[in-house]
């Protein structure tokens, strides 16, 4: 069991569709998890697996008129963030919660300036004066790494390279000094070189404000690099939730071992690519049972009549899958 | 404003709806009976558009007071049938439409591929003319012409025809731009195609839907342009009846036979805007980018 | 920005040049221009007094010439019908145009942006849908027959306004009316449509995550994004807007330069037509200039382009 201590954010059974034309998507089909102060929480899956999803409807900002979190909790040092009104959610936003989107190039509001952005966002949570809000408007972009932050103030966003960009949107973010910062996958527009310098900037960031983290992305070499745990979802649900070392080393689930399997390494001769076959099954029409049965190499009858419960594999580690159960024949 | 709600039972939802499924079929109707009404024409009208029969002028609609069967419209000033000229003026408006539409797009066609494929200083040049043509009130260039050259069908095809080229042009560039960096137009050049096949064979199927999208939207507007054109007495000459030219002759008696005005201008706007209808559903059911447009 | 400007500007003359050459041209494409420019009952010497003056029986490059002169120096012939200077005519009519242009330019504008915001914003509701069928009409419905109907119904039925002429501020209801309704039309399914492309961007998404209220979001953040494609299209409806005042001012017998033009048109009245498209063409071509300018202060990456 998780101890109490430290727990910043707690999510449980969160679940948010969208109501289409074509029928209902559960994009977060009964999401848990848990978030401690100073942690980094990597949650990972495939495109379309809901990730995204997920991040949005912890700050509430699902696309409307399509998107609604239908059940669950969301609590944040204790309050439940889905039983506020919206007006006390914007005291939230920002300045208890905050996000940085993925791509820098369309973050940024391209008729006004970095400095106005980045007011704007001071201005929502300090009552200071126009010079101090100034003052620390300079301070955000010096932290976030920023060189000759008076004259970038001044300049626009097509100005800056993607990079430049994506710091002023991190400075944004931090700039309430929030307890939670869900970064959705905010290296992946970044040219490679850049992004450990900005992923070393986030950890810096973390360190400095004990910042608890929630890294969504779907690159298994910044999971291990940021995340102290990951969660791993597919088709709307999380699979299997773990320290990164142990997660790595021995995966409990079919999704994550395969996942693991098909990153190529360097070293050694590999014949073909390892790949999953298959599809992920479309999420507004998703089977019964497990949802990774067609494409799983041990699967069974049972998985696909039945879900298998999330089960505790290790320490701080647990799984769905029927493989797991103590009862169950040796692997 | 998300609040935790009760689970909702998905099969109230029903089958998908989709605003793509409704087809205009009060503008289908319009449209094929205006089609029908401009070529059986000397069928269908009850007297000839052009007699005049001065005993019976000024005759109001059947359903008022003083109006007569025989003429279910009511009569002009001279006496002629209006539904007879309404029918026969269908006729004019479709033909004008018709050919313009096919200079004018041609045109655009032509000059949107050419400059969108080509690029550079041809492009550069070929869009400024486009901009200059749209935000330019062209119709002052379709009076000039109109009364130069003499009214008539040829120059009313060659004033809408300057009106609408560019409107086509722009769009089908941008069409071009797409497709060009599209792989199959690099292997023909790869493979040794001239520019020109490569315009011709390749670039036009690929934007001939939004070129057909384009046609229709600009029906209404060519049908409103040969109106007002004629109206202000730059259209087609008489005594050929045409809509926007009757309407002009029925101001005069407006006080005392509003049908002369209303009914023709009526017809107007219901033909354009049944086009107008039609070519929204065919642009969303084709090609839902176009949206802008 | 300087530089812009001055590009910008030299276009501008390029393509006044271009006109008056078209005009040029069309005068004499059809035989000899005397007969375009003089009255039917002129008689021969009449005629050959002409020839000579205009110097039509001159090489065509001189005659260009001559033209190109004239024009500068604001003599650009004279009207048949009225016997003076048709530059006179034109600025004499211009003041009375000038009166209804703007009014129903921005009338159209405090009409069709608050409409169009409210249809985005409340996509699907009956707001939206009336707004929308109320801009297929505007566009489908010929303006000079809207005017004719409008001056049936209160003009003649019910008396309620007058149905021609200047006069008093009752006179400007009927024609800003039949000059602004497609213009309305037009430019709120714009605004409509822009804006809700707008309200999909991520950095309406990043605006919300700083704490800010969807109402200052809308105004603030998106409305300024989408109300470029709709500055950039004032060229197109600016054009249509005189366009539209030709028609409108026939039809209420406004005394405007549009019903100049009319005139000039009825009674086969070349010169005057000729100076009425360049003195038009000149105004249009500052006011788009004019445009263009804040366009590139609106959108600061047109400046730096």
């Amino acid at each position: 069991m998780d101890s109490a201590a430290g727990v910043v954010l707690e999510v449980r059974d969160l679940r948010a569709y969208l109501y289409t034309r074509w029928g209902v998507v559960r994009a977060v089909d009964g999401v848990s998890f848990v978030l401690r102060e100073g942690e980094t929480l990597g949650l990972v899956g495939e495109s379309g697996c809901g990730k995204t999803m997920t991040g949005l409807s912890l700050v509430r900002l699902l696309p409307e008129p399509a998107g609604r979190i239908v059940d669950g909790q969301v609590l944040l040092e204790g309050e439940d963030l889905l039983a506020k009104s919206e007006s006390e959610m914007r005291a939230v936003r920002g300045r208890r919660v905050s996000m940085i989107l993925q791509d820098p190039q369309t973050s940024l509001n391209p008729v006004f300036t970095i400095g106005d952005q980045i007011l704007e966002a001071l201005g929502q949570h300090h009552v200071d004066g126009e010079r101090s809000l100034a003052a620390r408007a300079q301070e955000a972009l010096r932290r976030v790494k920023v060189g000759a932050p008076e004259q970038r103030m001044r300049a626009y966003p097509h100005q800056m390279s993607g990079g430049m960009k994506q710091r002023v949107v991190g400075a944004i973010a931090v700039a309430g000094e929030p307890r939670v910062l869900i970064a959705d996958e905010p290296t992946t527009a970044l040219d490679v070189t850049i992004q450990l310098q900005y992923l070393a900037l986030l950890k810096e960031i973390q360190a400095r404000t004990r910042l608890a983290m929630l890294f969504i992305t779907h690159d298994f070499g910044i999971v291990a690099r940021m995340c102290d745990r990951v969660a791993v979802m597919y088709a709307g649900r999380i699979v299997e939730t773990g320290p990164t070392r142990a997660l790595f080393r021995a995966p409990r689930h079919p999704y994550t071992e395969a996942l693991m399997a098909s990153v190529p390494r360097l070293e050694g001769h590999v014949a073909r690519l390892p790949s999953i076959e298959g599809q992920p099954p479309p999420l507004h029409d998703l089977p019964p049972g497990c949802r990774f049965a067609d494409r799983c190499a041990y699967v069974a009858d049972r998985c696909r009549r039945e879900y298998p419960p999330t089960m505790p594999v290790g320490l701080a580690h647990e799984a769905a899958c029927w493989r797991n159960e103590p009862s169950a024949p040796s692997r | 404003m998300a609040r935790v709600e009760e689970r909702i039972d998905e099969s109230a939802l029903g089958r998908p709806r989709g605003d793509l499924a409704r087809l205009p079929w009060v503008s289908f109707a319009i449209i094929a009976v205006l089609v029908l009404v401009a070529v059986l024409a000397p069928l269908i009208a009850p007297h000839s558009p052009t007699e005049q029969s001065l005993p019976d002028k000024l005759l109001p609609p059947a359903w008022e007071a003083g109006g007569s069967a025989r003429h279910l419209l009511g009569t002009d000033v001279l006496g002629r049938d209006v539904l007879s000229r309404l029918i026969y003026g269908a006729r004019v408006s479709l033909i004008v439409a018709a050919v313009a539409l096919l200079a004018g797009g041609g045109i655009g066609l032509i000059v949107g591929i050419v400059s969108g494929y080509l690029g550079g200083r041809t492009d550069s040049f070929l869009m400024r003319s486009v901009d200059a043509t749209l935000t330019f009130p062209t119709i002052l260039i379709a009076l000039l012409l109109a009364v130069s050259l003499g009214p008539g069908l040829r120059t009313i095809a060659i004033a809408i025809t300057v009106l609408i080229w560019a409107r086509f042009a722009r769009v089908v560039r941008g069409e071009v731009l797409a497709v060009k960096t599209r792989d199959f137009v690099a292997l023909a050049r790869v493979h040794g195609c001239s520019h020109l096949r490569i315009m011709a064979v390749h670039i036009v199927p690929n934007v001939l839907n939004t070129f057909m999208v384009l046609l229709t939207l600009h029906i209404g507007f060519v049908i409103i342009v040969e109106a007002s054109l004629s109206f202000l007495g730059a259209g087609i000459p008489p005594p050929t009846p045409s809509w926007g030219q009757m309407v002009s002759d029925g101001r005069s008696h407006i006080a005392s036979a509003w049908w002369l005005s209303v009914v023709p201008g009526a017809a107007i706007m219901l033909v354009v805007l049944a086009f107008n209808l039609f070519g929204d559903w065919l642009r969303d059911w084709l090609d839902p980018r176009l949206r802008q447009v | 920005m300087q530089r812009f400007v001055l590009r910008r500007l030299a276009q501008s003359v390029l393509l006044l040049f271009v006109l008056a050459l078209i005009v040029f041209a069309l005068a004499r494409v059809s035989g000899n221009p005397a007969d375009l420019l003089l009255r039917e009952d002129a008689t021969q010497e009449d005629r050959a007094h002409l020839l000579r003056a205009l110097g039509l029986d001159r090489p065509i490059h001189e005659q260009l010439y001559l033209f190109l002169a004239g024009a500068l120096r604001g003599d650009l012939g004279e009207s048949i019908r009225y016997r003076k200077p048709a530059t006179e005519v034109f600025f004499e009519r211009l003041p009375n145009t000038l009166r209804l242009l703007p009014l129903a330019m921005v009338g159209a504008l405090a009409l069709a942006i608050p409409l169009g915001v409210l249809a985005a914003v409340y996509r699907g509701t009956l707001v939206d849908r009336v707004s929308g069928a109320v801009a297929v009409l505007g566009i489908a419905t010929p303006s000079f027959w809207l005017g004719i109907v409008l001056i049936y119904v209160f003009s003649i039925r019910l008396g309620l306004l007058p149905s021609s002429r200047m006069g008093g501020p009752s006179h400007y209801v009927l024609p800003t009316i039949t000059l602004g309704l497609f213009l309305v039309a037009g430019m709120m399914r714009l605004v409509r449509s822009s804006l809700l492309e707008v309200m999909g961007s991520e950095f309406v998404k990043l605006a919300r995550l700083k704490g800010l209220s969807q109402t200052v979001v809308i105004w603030k953040h998106c409305l300024r994004n989408a109300l470029i494609p709709v500055t950039t299209l004032f060229g197109v409806y600016f054009a249509l807007l005189i366009t539209g005042a030709i028609v409108t001012e026939t039809v209420f017998a406004w005394p405007g330069v549009g019903r100049l033009t009319y005139e000039a048109v009825i009674f086969r009245d070349y010169p005057l037509l000729q100076a009425v498209i360049l003195l038009k063409a000149i105004i249009v071509l500052g006011v788009n200039l004019g445009v263009d300018i804040l366009y590139a202060y609106l959108d600061p990456r047109v400046r730096y382009a």
